[in-house]
């Protein structure tokens, strides 16, 4: 994947208490250990869980001044698939951009369902989750498939940046598994 | 702690951690969006045992101000956070904190007044309070919030009235930027102890807070603070010069971005001004000469700089995030007093609204159908 331009954008669509901000976090300071600069911010109607949200995330070797919203989207990444019902997530997203959308379905049948020729990437964060931390934690998984597609930043970062946000609350264990759930992402076809 | 050049952070983690590195007396805590976090942080860190402040718990923004004024006149170095109605609630005593001297210093979140209710960015509750004798600072970042809410505590200590360090509710408060710390120790030295002159706790000096003044002193008082309030520029100045020294990082009392050539002036606030910049940027390319001046400090208002920078521009373009009524737009109004001519005024985020670079160069050049980048 290439810049089409000088800042490569994201927008996370997730709801309320999904955990989509964290997961724009944990990119982006892990794309400043890697010298980058970035923008994330949350962009909400009432702050209520449950309710549609979107991240937006930037990141760009220069710094980034401009606080616009992200409207032309490199990658779309949907952590919660009922939001396709209501809500157009490929907006501007081009046929040669990505889609990482959280599911049990195929590729071609959300093609289908959204009507979206560019590239879909299916990745079940929640079974994932489910099997080897033992809870629903789709943001934090979701973050290896990202990383794989968008290749903007390296695997180690994001694990490193996960571990030094994480590891004091959740504790070494429970680290351990989020880090080998985000990599089994990594690794999904 | 060393200086971390590799920090991404929010505009609120920006404020909390420059109080961290400040770590004052007192700090007065009510939630309220888009602040909280503010104050949150500043609970974690004091949980962590990196601070020892002491932290009160109170019931209402009005408690807050009003527990703020009697720390700093018992002598405390003292701080607070809010935001919209919170800020509208404490009014009362917003005022008062600025008629008794108090060096108060008070991270805001700028955000919409009700009603209707909204949760998000603009500046309408600060521009309540642009008369009430406090000092008042716009940030664009999460790093000019870090270093303003330093410089703004010196600010306040030196001049002996209470300061906001203001950002954008969301826009900034919530937005994860790159920015650089200072060492704590360096930010401990420039700020230095704090020596109140007069103060409540001073047994062997005792005076008094908040006394009646009659007919025959109470003008003598409040032109006593006017007098006073026209020194703070200077200052505010000076300690922005040395707080370059120990960081690298310069402000003035407003940054001007590519004015000397231009025909056209945009003056704003907050954080639009990245935005402001990248529009100007993609002008230029096209032959068009428009420049921002990005104002820093709008309490005192600096007429006689701001009259000198943009005497030369053929036109200025002056941008609120604020709606009055039945006068014209707060920064439109100071502009247009301190240049001497009408200006070009236009109304732009109420209540989050976003801004686009777009809207911006329509503004410019004169495509959009009314005042306001709706």
């Amino acid at each position: 994947m290439k810049y089409h331009k000088e800042i490569f954008e994201i927008i996370f669509h997730a709801r309320g208490g999904q955990g989509a901000k964290t997961a724009a976090e944990i990119i982006a300071q892990a794309a400043v250990h890697e010298g980058k600069y970035v923008q994330a911010f949350p962009s909400f109607g009432p702050e209520r869980s449950g309710a549609p949200t979107k991240t937006y995330l930037k990141i760009s070797s220069k710094p980034i001044r401009n606080h616009e919203p992200v409207i032309d989207p490199d990658i779309v990444l949907v952590l919660d698939e009922t939001l396709l019902d209501g809500t157009v997530v490929t907006l501007n997203l081009d046929a040669n951009e990505s889609l990482i959308i959280n599911t049990k379905k195929p590729a071609h049948e959300i093609a289908q369902k959204i009507g979206f020729k560019g590239k879909i990437h299916p990745v079940d964060a929640n079974g994932i989750s489910m099997e080897i931390i033992g809870q629903p934690r789709p943001n934090t998984v979701i973050l290896g498939k990202f990383v794989k597609i968008a290749e903007i930043v390296k695997l180690e970062s994001v694990i490193e940046e996960f571990r030094r946000i994480f590891e004091d609350k959740i504790g070494k264990e429970a680290t351990d598994k989020n880090v080998a759930a985000i990599e089994k992402a990594y690794d999904s076809i | 702690m060393t200086n971390n050049k590799k920090l991404a952070l929010t505009g609120g983690y920006a404020a909390a951690l420059a109080l961290k590195h400040i770590n004052p007396d007192v700090m007065a805590v009510y939630p309220i969006t888009p602040q909280t976090p503010i104050i949150e942080i500043y609970s974690k860190f004091k949980a962590d045992g990196e601070v020892d402040t002491e932290i009160i718990h109170v019931e209402s923004e009005h408690s807050a101000m009003s527990a703020c004024v009697g720390s700093s006149a018992a002598g405390a170095r003292t701080v607070t956070a809010t935001s919209s109605q919170g800020l509208s609630l404490m009014n009362e005593v917003v005022y008062i904190a600025a008629g008794l001297r108090l060096p108060i210093l008070m991270a805001v979140s700028a955000r919409a007044l009700a009603a209707p209710i909204n949760i998000h960015g603009d500046h309408s509750d600060v521009m309540g309070c642009r008369d009430s004798g406090w000092v008042q600072i716009f940030c664009e970042n999460p790093q000019e919030v870090y270093d303003k809410t330093i410089i703004g505590m010196k600010l306040a200590e030196a001049v002996k009235f209470p300061v906001m360090v203001i950002m954008d509710g969301f826009n900034t408060s919530h937005s994860v930027e790159n920015m650089e710390d200072l060492d704590d120790k360096i930010v401990k030295d420039f700020v230095g102890e704090y020596k109140p002159e007069k103060y409540l706790l001073d047994l062997e000096n005792p005076v008094t807070f908040g006394p009646v003044a009659l007919q025959n002193s109470y003008f003598e008082f409040r032109k006593d603070m006017a007098d006073d309030f026209e020194n703070i520029q200077k200052e505010y100045e000076k300690i922005c010069a040395d707080y370059e020294k120990i960081s690298g990082r310069k402000y003035g009392i407003f940054e001007e971005y590519k004015i000397k050539n231009a025909e056209k002036v945009i003056v704003a606030m907050g954080s639009v001004c990245g935005t402001i910049k990248d529009a100007i940027d993609k002008m230029e390319k096209e032959g068009e000469k428009v420049g921002l001046m990005q104002l820093n400090l709008f309490r005192p208002f600096p007429y006689k700089d701001v009259k000198k920078a943009l005497y030369k521009a053929k036109e200025v373009i002056v941008m609120d995030r604020n709606l009055t009524f039945g006068t014209k737009q707060a920064l439109a109004s100071e502009i247009s007093h301190a240049i001497g001519k009408e200006v070009k005024s236009f109304v732009y985020g109420l209540g989050g609204r976003d801004t686009f670079q777009k809207q911006i160069i329509d503004m410019v050049q004169g495509q959009l159908k009314d005042n306001y980048l709706l």
